[in-house]
């Protein structure tokens, strides 16, 4: 993956490093984002009402259809027998006594699978969505502990699975790397989106040790495993040699061109639809069930259902990987901080390219003068990991902000006061303007809300009968990110607008807040329009992922509006008010156009078009190249408050009271918004305190694959949690925000253990922080 | 899962006489069905008793009767149940979910099986309760929620029921019925201890059905505290049952169990004798923990059991002799 591995990297790394210069010096108008959105301006409109869900009544009237709802004629329903070893071959699958048990109609192994080329992993092209590249069932070799070995498909799901259980596979086993220790030696340097996870600023080494107070720590995390409620799952047929899949995904044309490549089809004769997805957190991007299930269709000539079982989706989808991190904090009296250095280990396998990111957040956080960041890799034999939920900030803010509160209190300040005085006024490494910074505010309204001034400063000094009561505190934070290649429709009829985008709802509100948007852009009321998205045929490649969703569809829309308005004035006549405007003098309102200066000179739509004789116009939208990222330093902030109560006897913790306190730009809908946030400090609390992937580090078998054993928090655990924003649009940003759906679990399990310290005066170090630690 | 038979019995005659080799009594299912969706039990006929005796009634001696197909939910709301057993109520409103206690039976959750991650993982691990003489991953795997006393080399698992342990501590007594005939024992002789044939859990003949639970008189307090990874849904890691009669600072009479800590719900008895016509005071408590305590086994994982057990104990007896709330 290294870009600088061949002559023809090295000249694109030189290339892109003269272009991230030249576009970092160029004038803000130049640069996407350099001129406001006008969007930006307008106060009281759609953006930034509380609308409700569109999709909620059908969800709640079971009405909206999900991936393994889609009937299909003739169809088979598929159940997957998975490997028992880390690593080896198949000597034996004995499927006779599966094939002749009632209602089956096919076994598929290596042995009749029909022949395909390996999925095409992230990164290896812009549109590739395999979590991993190995092939899928094309031989006897096993990789992981969990990989398919064979697909019973049969007349009903009960069926399939009673005869994938009489299935017996024999394996020769082979040496497999499967312990975290003792791959530690072969640790390499780690590179994230094809650049290297290494970053440095001056002599951190020697900075730290001249600094008058100083913090060293080790924090570690688990694995953590994906867990939406909606299980993975695939409808799939070939019709008339168009491979069709109802999906549940965030990547739609990513997976209708990688499956292209697998079966060697071409892209446009995949079609892949998700219009509602049960959760995503990064989970349901392309894994093997997808070629299984398409593999199996072919194979038997009849539609296939395949729907992973709760155990299937700890087998065969990849979560997060642990991580080993030590961070050193150097300051002086006054807690400046001299120098940061956070470096550590993670894993990965050989057939992957996501180290776990856990500096990210150490970029840009604190105005350190001299930053040392890096990341190594340890390869295992294990199913690939992936990306979860805020990869890199969500368990590397565990041990920066974990060791900022060792340090406010070896300086004896407040945490809060900490961190504002190693607020930078620049990026602290690119040396980049913020596109807007506003985190003290976060602080300052946060603090405010939650009662910070309460919180005593000396640990386990209050107790409430069995219960010791502490408060914590940490930054959140995640980037603003925007990738290449959205594109959008915009179709405009009489009665209002379409647009068309292959984006995904997956819950959080995507489709409710574009319709938002578009309305307020085009001056429209909300029901006069549509939002169509999660279709591989309609325009873009857009990964729901990275928190980037809103920008990439807003910046695609916005092309897509401008092409629209220079189309209406190509048939606005002289016979209309807007004769002899200049296209860019004129607001959309009132469903029409008027001269932004005079809004009483203004048009409808429809009579626009009604006068060009026309029934409606399309146009197709292209979003520009991301520079806004390499020209300004963009990212979101939270100020994460926790009230916990630890008990005494029993070492139980339990959190109390939360507060987020978000600085993420315009926030589009505060309903929405509130749900994202609130749904990010849950997952937060769960990796605080339960969440943990038993993988039994003897055979690479995860023990726990169930929700019984792998505890994520229940209502109970969940307390009140209040969410409060600033509100303050970033100016380079479409709308002017910034993404909301991965920020929460940011900081939070920092939080968390800070108040376990404040409460207990137990510094827990390793997540996830249960009873016995705190005995 | 495998094809099998299904057949509801009439009553517990029928029940009897139904269950044949190969054949399960099924309760609420909570527990059985997701072992057969595993693939761990593969019975070939399964005898539904969930319509038999269902019902608490009161007994001469003071007691009460609840009939085996009671359902957890129905226990826990009984007047009588909630005013002289609270122990009981409160076990079982601590255990699974709401959902899973109105389905499941009085007799199921008695005969659960262990939760054991090995022993449900039918097809990649090795355990010597689902294949005797197999082996025991667990000993040098994932032993965190396994036991610290009365273990063997063979097996490690706990038993996960809360009920039971607040039965054990109530002297309960079992009723049951086979085609020879019915007997009583008592709750605390009913599960073995693993030995080296953990897959043998209780005393019961195969085709034995469980009719009813005889509980006697109480002691005047009683209480369940169990601790868990989170506030609910999660099983025990260690649970105290505990009933006291005091009298002028004396124990006039106690009964504790353990649950999370055994094969079986762990009757204290070391701690008992200790307690019993002693001091009820701190140090008492903590020296019939420690007794009880004394030949406890940490594996890997779960040592910080012991020390939970001991505080947890000590809470408890300090609750049940302090004033009342
Ligand atoms: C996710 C989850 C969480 C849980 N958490 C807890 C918890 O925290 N604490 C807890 O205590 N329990 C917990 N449970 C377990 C639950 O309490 C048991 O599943 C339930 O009590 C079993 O009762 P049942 O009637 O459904 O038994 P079944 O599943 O029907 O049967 C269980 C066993 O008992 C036998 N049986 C049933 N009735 C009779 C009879 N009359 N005579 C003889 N044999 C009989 C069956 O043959 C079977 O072997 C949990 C379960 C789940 C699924
Ligand atoms: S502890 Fe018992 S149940 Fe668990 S694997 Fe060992 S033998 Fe099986």
């Amino acid at each position: 993956m290294s870009i600088a591995k061949d002559p023809k990297g090295l000249i694109q790394g030189a290339a892109q490093g003269l272009m991230a210069k030249a576009v970092a010096l160029a004038p803000d108008a130049w640069v996407p984002g350099g001129v406001p959105d006008p969007l930006i301006g307008r106060q009281h409109g759609h953006v930034g009402r509380a609308v409700s869900r569109i999709d909620g009544p059908l969800k709640v009237s079971g009405t909206a259809r999900f991936a393994a709802e889609f009937p299909m004629e003739h169809m088979v329903f598929a159940a997957i027998l998975f490997s028992t070893i880390a690593k080896g071959r198949i000597v034996t699958l004995e499927t006779a006594r599966a094939q002749a048990a009632q209602g089956v109609v096919e076994v598929m192994t290596h042995r009749n699978a029909p022949r395909l080329s390996p999925p095409p992993v992230f990164m290896s092209n812009p549109k590739a969505a395999g979590g991993d590249n190995l092939p899928v069932m094309q031989d006897d070799r096993i990789h992981w502990n969990g990989q398919p070995v064979a697909v019973v498909l049969a007349e009903t799901q009960e069926q399939a699975n009673h005869a994938a259980s009489l299935i017996e596979a024999t394996y020769e086993t082979e040496p497999a790397i499967t312990a975290f220790d003792e791959a530690r030696s072969h640790a390499r340097p780690a590179e994230f989106m094809g650049e290297p996870l290494h970053d440095e600023k001056g002599k951190a080494e020697t900075a730290l040790s001249t600094s008058a107070v100083r913090i060293d720590a080790t924090y570690r995390t688990p694995r953590h495993n994906h867990n939406a409620i909606e299980l993975h799952a695939v409808t799939v047929a070939w019709q008339d040699g168009v491979l069709r899949l109802h999906d549940a995904s965030q990547l739609v044309s990513h997976t209708a061109w990688s499956l292209g490549q697998i079966f060697g089809i071409p892209e446009d004769k995949v079609l892949v639809t998700s219009p509602y997805v049960g959760g995503g957190f990064g989970g349901k991007c392309m894994w093997q069930h997808h070629v299984l299930a398409a593999a199996a269709a072919k194979l038997c000539g009849r539609p296939v259902r395949l729907v992973l079982s709760r155990e299937g989706v700890y087998r065969l989808v990849g979560g997060r990987s642990l991580t080993e991190q030590q961070v050193s904090l150097g300051a002086d009296a006054d807690g400046r901080l001299k120098a940061l250095i956070h470096r550590g280990l993670t894993a990965k396998t050989p057939s992957n390219v996501m180290p776990e990111p856990f500096i990210l957040a150490s970029r840009s956080t604190y105005a350190a003068e001299a930053i040392e960041l890096d990341v190594h890799s340890v390869e295992l034999d294990l199913l690939a990991n992936t990306f979860m939920r805020a990869p890199g900030e969500s368990v590397g803010t565990f041990a920066l902000e974990s060791a900022m509160d060792e340090l406010a209190e070896a300086l004896a300040l407040d945490p809060i006061e900490l961190r504002i005085r190693n607020e930078p006024d620049v990026d602290p490494l690119s040396g980049l303007p913020f596109s807007s910074r506003r985190i003290v505010d976060a602080w300052r309204a946060g603090a405010e809300a939650f009662g910070w001034s309460r919180r005593s400063p000396t640990p386990g000094s209050r107790r409430e009968g069995e219960w010791l009561v502490g408060m914590g505190c940490a930054t959140g934070t995640y980037p603003y990110y925007r990738m290449p290649g959205g594109a959008a429709r915009l179709t405009l009829t009489p009665r209002g607008a379409s647009v068309g985008i292959a984006a995904h709802e997956m819950g959080m509100g995507t489709a409710t807040a574009q319709v938002q948007v578009t309305a307020e852009r085009l001056g429209l009321p909300i029901d006069a329009v549509d939002f169509h998205y999660g279709d591989s045929r309609l325009p873009g490649t857009v990964l729901a992922g990275g928190s980037q969703q809103t920008a990439a569809i807003g910046a695609a829309v916005i092309a897509a509006h401008r092409l629209l308005i220079k189309e209406l004035f190509d048939i606005v006549g002289n016979d209309s008010p807007l004769a002899g405007i200049k296209p860019d003098d004129v607001a959309c309102r009132d469903a029409g156009l008027c001269v932004r200066d005079d809004p009483e000179r203004h048009e409808t739509y429809a009579s626009i078009l009604a006068r060009a004789g026309r029934a409606s116009i399309e146009v197709t939208g292209e979003g520009p190249l991301p520079l806004e990222l390499m020209h300004w330093s963009m990212h979101s902030h939270a100020a994460m408050f926790c009230e916990v109560k630890v008990n005494a006897i029993t070492g139980e913790p339990r959190v109390t009271r939360f507060l987020g306190s978000f600085d993420c730009g315009r926030i589009l809908n505060p309903k929405t918004a509130a749900s994202q946030f609130r749904g990010g400090i849950i997952m937060g609390l769960g990796l605080a305190l339960m969440e943990e992937t038993q993988v039994d580090e003897r055979n690479g078998r995860v023990m726990n694959p169930s929700l019984s054993e792998y505890h994520v928090p229940v209502h109970m655990d969940v307390p009140e949690i209040d969410v409060i924003w600033t509100d303050i649009p970033d100016p380079h940003t479409p709308m002017g925000a910034r993404g909301i759906g991965e920020i929460g679990i940011t900081g939070t399990a920092a939080a968390v253990a800070n108040a376990i310290y404040n409460a207990t005066g137990k510094r827990v170090r390793d997540l996830p922080i249960t009873l016995d630690k705190l005995l | 899962m495998t094809p099998l038979r299904y057949a509801r019995a009439a009553d517990a005659q029928d029940a009897v006489l139904q269950a044949q080799a190969g054949a399960r009594f099924l309760g609420g299912g909570t527990n059985l069905v997701d072992l057969m969706r595993e693939t761990i039990e593969r019975p070939e006929a399964l005898v539904d008793v969930s319509g038999l005796a269902n019902g608490i009634e009161e007994s001469r001696d003071g007691g009460v009767l609840i009939g085996a197909a009671t359902r957890n939910t129905a226990v826990a709301a009984h007047p009588v149940v909630r005013k002289r057993y609270p122990v009981l109520a409160r076990a079982i409103l601590s255990g699974a979910s709401a959902q899973i206690r109105n389905m499941a039976t009085t007799g199921g959750n008695l005969l659960q099986r262990t939760r054991c991650a090995y022993f449900y993982d039918e097809e990649g691990s090795r355990c010597n309760k689902r294949h005797p003489g197999q082996g025991c991953d667990a000993r040098e795997g994932f032993n965190r929620n396994h036991a610290i006393l009365g273990a063997s080399s063979a097996c490690v698992a706990v038993h996960p029921s809360d009920m039971a342990v607040a039965l054990a501590a109530l002297d309960a007594v079992v009723h049951t019925r086979t085609s020879q005939g019915e007997r009583q024992i008592a709750v605390t002789d009913l599960h073995r201890l693993p030995g080296d044939r953990p897959d043998i859990e209780t005393m019961l003949e195969p085709d034995e059905l469980i009719t009813a639970i005889a509980l006697p008189p109480a002691l005047p307090r009683s209480t369940y505290r169990k601790v868990r990874d989170r506030s609910s849904y999660a099983f025990a890691l260690v649970s105290v049952a505990g009933a006291v009669q005091v009298e002028g600072g004396r124990v006039l009479d106690v009964r504790l169990a353990l649950g999370g800590v055994a094969h079986r719900p762990w009757r204290a008895r070391r701690a008992e004798d200790i307690l019993r016509g002693g001091a009820a005071d701190r140090a008492a408590f903590a020296a019939a923990a420690d007794a009880e305590l004394a030949e406890a086994c940490a594996l890997s994982d779960n040592g910080f059991k012991i020390e939970l057990a001991r505080r947890t104990i000590i809470a408890v007896l300090e609750e049940l002799t302090g004033e009342r709330p």
